[in-house]
C-alpha cells in the first residue's frame, strides 16, 4: 500500500454557530491530482485555510508525510511543504513579477542580513541563483517576458498563473489551488489544464484543487471530494462521483 | 551591466554632492543662514529614509519617529556630556550608543504592537512618542523640562564631512537592505501579509527588523541633531516633529529613497528660503507643500518621465 501524503481526519471548524467544515476526511496519495468541489459556501476555501494554518481547527487531525500540521503557523506549514494560491488573487502588487517569485525563494536561497548590507560575495552569488531559478519557474508559465513589470499590471489570467509560479517556488510537496480557472476564458482554461498536469510531473508534486469549472475537474482530477454545507457529500473516482445522483441533485443538476 | 550602471550613478551622485557642498562652503558662497542648514538637511535625510523603511516599505504608518530620535539625542548627549574624550571618538561612540538605545526601544515597541495593523498601530506609535516625551520631562537625569544644554558642538557645519558620511551610510545601508531578500520580505508583508505568510515569510520577524533598523538610524540622527543645536528639550521631539518627518516621506513618495532625500533637502531649505517673505512664510510653505503633493499625485511626474523615455527611445532609433 502506498502511504498517503496528506492524511486528514475528522477536521472541523465553526464560526459562531455555523459549522463551516464538519467531520472532513481526506487521504491524498503522492503524485495525485485531487479535486475538491461543491456549491458556493460549502466550505472548500475554509478547508484550504485549515490546511495552511490560517484557521486552527476545532476538531480533527492533519498530517503531511506523517508530520502533524495542527497548531502550526502558516509560514511553518509552508516550510513543511504546503503551498497555495488564493481564490481572490493575493499577489505582491508593488513588486515586479520576478520579485514575486524571488520572495518565495526566501527560505530556499539564503544569505545573512550582513551580506545584504555590505554586499558580500554571498549576496551576489545567491541573488544570481535566485534570478536563474525564478526565471526557470516563470518560463513554465510563459511569464518571463513580463519579468520586470509590476505584478499589478499583468492581465488577469497571468496573475493567476503568477500565483501558481510563486507557490511552486517554495518547492512544496503539496500544492493547493483555489479556483485556478476562475475568470479565465475557455482557451485559457484549456491551456491551464495542460500547465497543471505539466507542473505535477515536472516538479513531482501532489495537487489538491478547488474548481467550479467541471470540464477542468473532469479533465484532470483523478479523484474528487464533494462538499456540501461543510460536510462530505461524496468522494471517490472522478467519473463515479460526477455521475452520483446525490451529487447531481445537490450541485451539478438544475 | 545594469548593476554596474547603478553603482556608477550612485558613486557619481555621492561624489558630486560632496564636491558641491565643499565648493560652496570653501568659496564662501553660502552665508551663515545657509551653512546652518547643512547639518539639519543631513539629519532630515536620515530621519526620512529611516521612516520610509517602516512606512513606505513595511507599510506601517508610524507617528512616533521623533520618539526614537529623542532617545538617540538624549542618550548621545548624556554620553558626551559625561565623558572626557577626544571629540572624534566621543561623537562616534555617542552615535553608536544613541542608535542602539533607540533600536532597543524600536524592538520593545515593535514586539507588542505586532498584532496591531493600520490605524491602531499608528495610534500606538503616536502614544509612544508622547510617552517618551513625558518620561523625559519627568526624569531628573534628563534635567526634566529644561532639558540638556551645553551639549558639545561636535556636529556643526564645520563637521559637514562627518555628517555627510553618516548620512550616506544610512542611505546605503537602508537601500541595500531594501534591495535584498530581507527587503523583498519586508515589501511582501506590506503588499499582502497573508500571502507573505503562505510562502513561508515570518511576518513578525520582518516587522521587527524594519522597526529596529528604522529606530536605529532615527537615533543616530538624533545624536547628530543634539550636537548640532546644543540644547535639547522634551518638547523638541513632540508629534509635530514626527509629522514633519512623515510629510517629507509622503512628499518624496512612499517607498522611494531618492524621493525622501530630495524632499528632505527641499523641505528643510524651504522655510529659510521663504524667510524674506516674513508674515507670508507659513502660508507660502503650505502652498508649496500642496503644489508638490499635487505634482506627485496627478501623474504629471509619470507623464514627464514617459515623455523623456519615449524621446530617448526615438533617438536610439527603437
Ligand atoms: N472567517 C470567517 N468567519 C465567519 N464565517 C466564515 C469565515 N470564513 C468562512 N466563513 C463561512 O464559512 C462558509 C464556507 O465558506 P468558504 O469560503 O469555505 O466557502 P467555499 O466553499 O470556498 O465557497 P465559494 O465556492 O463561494 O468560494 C461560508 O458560509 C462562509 O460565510
Ligand atoms: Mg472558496
Amino acid at each position: 500500500m502506498r502511504m498517503a501524503l496528506l492524511e486528514v481526519k475528522n477536521l472541523g471548524i465553526s464560526f459562531g454557530g455555523l459549522k463551516a467544515v464538519d467531520n472532513f476526511n481526506v487521504s491524498i496519495e503522492k503524485g495525485e491530482l485531487y479535486g475538491l468541489i461543491g456549491p458556493n459556501g460549502a466550505g472548500k476555501t475554509t478547508v484550504f485555510n485549515l490546511l495552511t494554518g490560517v484557521y486552527q481547527p476545532n476538531t480533527g487531525t492533519m498530517e503531511l508525510d506523517g508530520v502533524n500540521l495542527v497548531g502550526k503557523s502558516p509560514s511553518e506549514i509552508c516550510r513543511s511543504g504546503i503551498a497555495r494560491t488564493f481564490q481572490n488573487i493575493r499577489l505582491f502588487k508593488k513588486l515586479s513579477v520576478r520579485d514575486n517569485v524571488k520572495v518565495a525563494l526566501h527560505n530556499d536561497v539564503e544569505y545573512s542580513l550582513l551580506a545584504s548590507i555590505f554586499r558580500l560575495p554571498s549576496y551576489f552569488s545567491r541573488e544570481k541563483a535566485m534570478n536563474e531559478k525564478s526565471r526557470e519557474i516563470l518560463e513554465v508559465f510563459g511569464l518571463e517576458e513580463y519579468e520586470n513589470s509590476y505584478a499589478a499590471n499583468l492581465p488577469y489570467g497571468k496573475q493567476r498563473e503568477l500565483e501558481i509560479a510563486r507557490a511552486l517556488a517554495t518547492e512544496p510537496k503539496l500544492l493547493l489551488l483555489d479556483e485556478p480557472a476562475a475568470g479565465m476564458n475557455p482557451n485559457e482554461t484549456a491551456e491551464l489544464m495542460e500547465t497543471i498536469k505539466l507542473i505535477r510531473d515536472k516538479f513531482d508534486i501532489t495537487i489538491l484543487l478547488i474548481e467550479h469549472d467541471m470540464k477542468l475537474v473532469a479533465g484532470i482530477c483523478e479523484r474528487l471530494t464533494v462538499l456540501n454545507f461543510g460536510t462530505e457529500l461524496a468522494s471517490g473516482e472522478t467519473s463515479e462521483v460526477l455521475n452520483d445522483p446525490k451529487v447531481i441533485t445537490a450541485y451539478l443538476g438544475e | 551591466m545594469k548593476w554596474n550602471k547603478k553603482v556608477v550613478v550612485r558613486v557619481l551622485a555621492i561624489v558630486l554632492s560632496y564636491v558641491l557642498i565643499t565648493v560652496l562652503l570653501r568659496m564662501g558662497l553660502l552665508n551663515r543662514q545657509y551653512t546652518a542648514l547643512l547639518v539639519p538637511i543631513g539629519v532630515n535625510i536620515m530621519l526620512a529614509v529611516s521612516l520610509n523603511l517602516v512606512t513606505g516599505f513595511l507599510g506601517e504608518l508610524s507617528l512616533g519617529h521623533a520618539g526614537f530620535m529623542s532617545i538617540g539625542a538624549y542618550a548621545g548627549a548624556l554620553f558626551t556630556l559625561n565623558v572626557n574624550m577626544p571629540s572624534g571618538i566621543s561623537i562616534l561612540l555617542a552615535m553608536i550608543i544613541g542608535g542602539v538605545a533607540a533600536a532597543v526601544f524600536g524592538f520593545l515597541i515593535g514586539v507588542p504592537v505586532l498584532r496591531l495593523r493600520g490605524d491602531y498601530l499608528a495610534i500606538v506609535t503616536l502614544a509612544f512618542g508622547e510617552i517618551i516625551k513625558s518620561v523625559l520631562n519627568a526624569l531628573s537625569f534628563t534635567n526634566g523640562a529644561r532639558g540638556l544644554s551645553k551639549i558639545p558642538s561636535y556636529t556643526n557645519y564645520e563637521h559637514y564631512t562627518l555628517v555627510f558620511v553618516v548620512a550616506v551610510i544610512t542611505v546605503l545601508v537602508i537601500s541595500n537592505i531594501v534591495d535584498s531578500r530581507h527587503g523583498r520580505a519586508v515589501c511582501s508583508v506590506r503588499d499582502n501579509y497573508i500571502a507573505a505568510e503562505s510562502i513561508g515569510i515570518s511576518v513578525s520577524r520582518f516587522k521587527i527588523l524594519a522597526f529596529v533598523i528604522g529606530a536605529f538610524f532615527a537615533g543616530v540622527a538624533g545624536v547628530i541633531y543634539a550636537h548640532n543645536v546644543g540644547i535639547i528639550k522634551p518638547t523638541t521631539f513632540d508629534y509635530n516633529k514626527s509629522i514633519e518627518i512623515l510629510v517629507i516621506v509622503v512628499l518624496g513618495g512612499m517607498g522611494s529613497i531618492k524621493g525622501s532625500i530630495i524632499a528632505a533637502v527641499i523641505l528643510t531649505a524651504l522655510p529659510e528660503l521663504l524667510r524674506g517673505a516674513d508674515d507670508l512664510r507659513m502660508l507660502l510653505y503650505s502652498i508649496a507643500l500642496i503644489v508638490m503633493m499635487l505634482f506627485n499625485q496627478s501623474g504629471i511626474r509619470e507623464r514627464i518621465k514617459g515623455r523623456i523615455e519615449s524621446s530617448r527611445k526615438q533617438k536610439a532609433g527603437e
